[in-house]
């Protein structure tokens, strides 16, 4: 994820120490400064937040990275980068949550994600790999989004992906003069008038029209970039929805349940904000039942079944403290849920 | 009586740095006389066109706006760390922060700290006013021991609250600072002093020296309940016994 933030064109990264998503700050240290960038280990994670506004603020693609109690800390500076129209691209590699929890993979950090986590009405870009090569594709695509719709953007990936090995073949390293230009970056008042960067506005009716073209944005990215990927759902009557390395020990379970006859499918949702609400209410007219599956106690959960409704049964099967359920796990809940 | 304007010439001027915003500080502030005078030293160092202000939370939330420069305002505390995003990806840049008390030295103590540390290329101007100015009069870290705030209605009490920071010297300490100064603004010389030192300041990471901090005594009228001139004899006769005036560090 580090190199493909490299590939990308990121050219600043602040970070802290955290497991399970230490190696990601060492491999910045080791070779963002070779790319010409910046690196710092910053004192906080409140403090690599904060130096990811200066960065992007001064026009350059810029990345931190984390884990679940770090990424609380992060939430007031993601608010604030959310709030100054500034690109960023976040990675939390997730673990066992609340308070200090543990190192192992978890999904509890999904509401925290994709409902704000810090204050005020914003919204953030949120990606869910499920592989080191959809890592790799998602953090691409991280910095531009970010760029393009000037938000910050998450990827959301948990400590299995984070601990894990595989092979990848990384993109070539974009062009940095292919990248969208920023007029509105500090680089200095020379030939123009000044640039703010700021997320304030004392007068209500100032706010209000700054908040409306925002939220205007946000509709765009409902519009444009819902992603998601469907498995074996055309004929399906059961569907499975499950993200990042639950949907991928899911796709094993599709496999075996067609093995047995049952004809399931799986939806994995790759931009958990955007949502892909409108597919799931598609398919939830023609299946009986639509099971999520989680390492949390249910969170994606609730964005599916306000897509499904009472179109079909909408169960739920969580893994909770780290725990990762295994492909039988899933069939197992599969079988339950089979009429 | 008429005047040849021909023959007259200009000795004092609105700063080209600064635009006709007006400031929206209190009457007799040291605010503006700082803002003044950050001005007046970006105008004589030639630097308006790679200034960056990054402002803080406070009185001067809004600094950008009566500036010529670029600016971002930072969330609280966290200026020292906006500026080293910007500084560390465009060194080319001049970068400071304006922050109060309660930001850099009680909310903000370790993004302040660090970036000293490291001996970032920057330029911090720290407004202690012994107040939480924007708030209305709130204990800040700096208040002196018995003065009086809406946050401690019986004076500072040492045993309950502390006393009151010395930030300069605290980062005196630091290895990396190269220039750390405390000054007022109660008279004119105080102001002309302060002025010189704003420009050393800036004039260190101009030519790439490393991390400078002018802690600047100002006043509060608003909130301390005193007219500017009472608060002019408070920092001259009482103030300064707790934040002694001078340079701390000078490795210029």
């Amino acid at each position: 994820m580090a190199e493909a933030a490299i590939c990308a064109g990121c050219r600043a990264y602040f970070g802290y120490p955290i497991t399970p998503q230490t190696e990601l700050l060492e491999y910045m240290a080791a070779h963002m400064p070779a790319a010409g960038g910046a690196f710092v280990q910053a004192e906080s994670e409140v403090a690599a937040i904060n130096m990811c506004y200066g960065a992007s603020a001064a026009g350059v693609r810029t990345m931190t990275s984390s884990s679940s109690p770090g990424i609380s800390l992060k939430m007031e500076g993601i608010s604030y980068l959310a709030a100054a129209d500034l690109p960023c691209v976040i990675i939390n590699v997730a673990r066992g949550g609340p308070g200090l929890g543990n190192i192992a993979p978890a999904q509890g950090d999904y509401f925290q994600a994709t409902k704000g986590g810090g204050h005020g009405d914003y919204r953030m870009i949120v990606l869910g790999p499920a592989s080191i090569a959809e890592a790799v594709e998602l953090v691409m695509l991280a910095f531009d989004l970010a760029d393009k719709y000037r938000v910050p953007a998450m990827v959301l990936s948990d400590g299995m992906l984070g601990q894990m090995m595989e092979p990848v073949v990384l993109p070539e390293h974009i062009s940095l003069d292919s990248l969208p230009g920023r007029p509105w970056a500090l680089t200095g008042a020379r030939g123009r008038g000044p640039n703010a960067v700021t997320s304030f506005a004392m007068d209500p009716v100032d706010l209000s029209r700054i908040n409306t073209e925002r939220q205007g944005r946000y509709r765009q990215i409902e519009e444009n970039e819902v992603r998601y990927r469907e498995t074996e759902t055309s004929d399906a009557t059961i569907i499975v929805v499950a993200y990042g390395t639950v949907a991928r020990i899911a796709r094993t379970t599709v496999k075996m349940a067609r093995s047995q006859g049952i004809k399931l499918g799986l939806v994995q949702p790759i931009t958990l904000w955007p949502f892909p609400y409108a597919p799931l209410r598609a398919l939830s007219s023609r299946v009986s039942t639509i099971l999520t599956v989680e390492m949390s106690a249910g969170q994606m959960v609730e964005d599916v079944r306000l897509a499904v409704a009472d179109r079909a049964d909408t169960p739920f099967y969580g893994e909770l403290g780290g725990l990762v359920p295994t492909p039988k796990d899933i069939l197992r809940e599969v079988m339950h849920n089979v009429r | 009586m008429s005047v040849n304007m021909d023959n007259m010439v200009k000795v004092f001027e609105r700063p080209r740095s600064l635009t006709d915003a007006q400031f929206s500080y209190c009457p007799g502030c040291h605010h503006g006389v700082v803002a003044r005078i950050i001005a007046q030293t970006i105008d004589e160092l030639g630097i308006q066109e790679r200034a960056v202000i990054v402002a803080s939370v406070g009185c001067s939330v809004s600094m950008y706006e009566w500036f010529r420069c670029d600016g971002a305002q930072a969330a609280h505390g966290r200026a020292s760390a906006v500026a080293t995003g910007i500084k560390r990806v465009n060194p080319n840049l001049i970068v400071f922060t304006y922050q109060g008390d309660g930001d850099l030295a009680a909310i903000g103590t370790a993004e302040s700290i660090h970036a000293a540390n490291r001996g970032e290329n920057i330029t911090v101007i720290f407004i202690n006013n012994q107040i939480y100015g924007m708030t209305g009069g709130q204990m800040a870290p700096t208040t002196l021991v018995g003065q009086w705030a809406t946050s401690c209605p019986d004076g500072r009490d040492a045993e309950l609250a502390g006393y009151p920071i010395r930030f300069a010297e605290m980062i005196a300490q630091l290895n990396a600072p190269v220039y750390v100064t405390r000054q007022a603004l109660y008279d004119q010389k105080r102001i002309m002093a302060a002025s010189r030192a704003i420009k050393k300041a800036f004039q260190c990471q101009v030519e790439g020296k490393g991390y400078s901090l002018v802690e600047m005594l100002t006043n509060c009228p608003t909130n301390w309940r005193m007219s500017p001139v009472e608060t002019n004899s408070r920092l001259m006769n009482e103030v300064v016994k707790t934040f002694p005036l001078g340079d701390l560090v000078d490795r210029v």
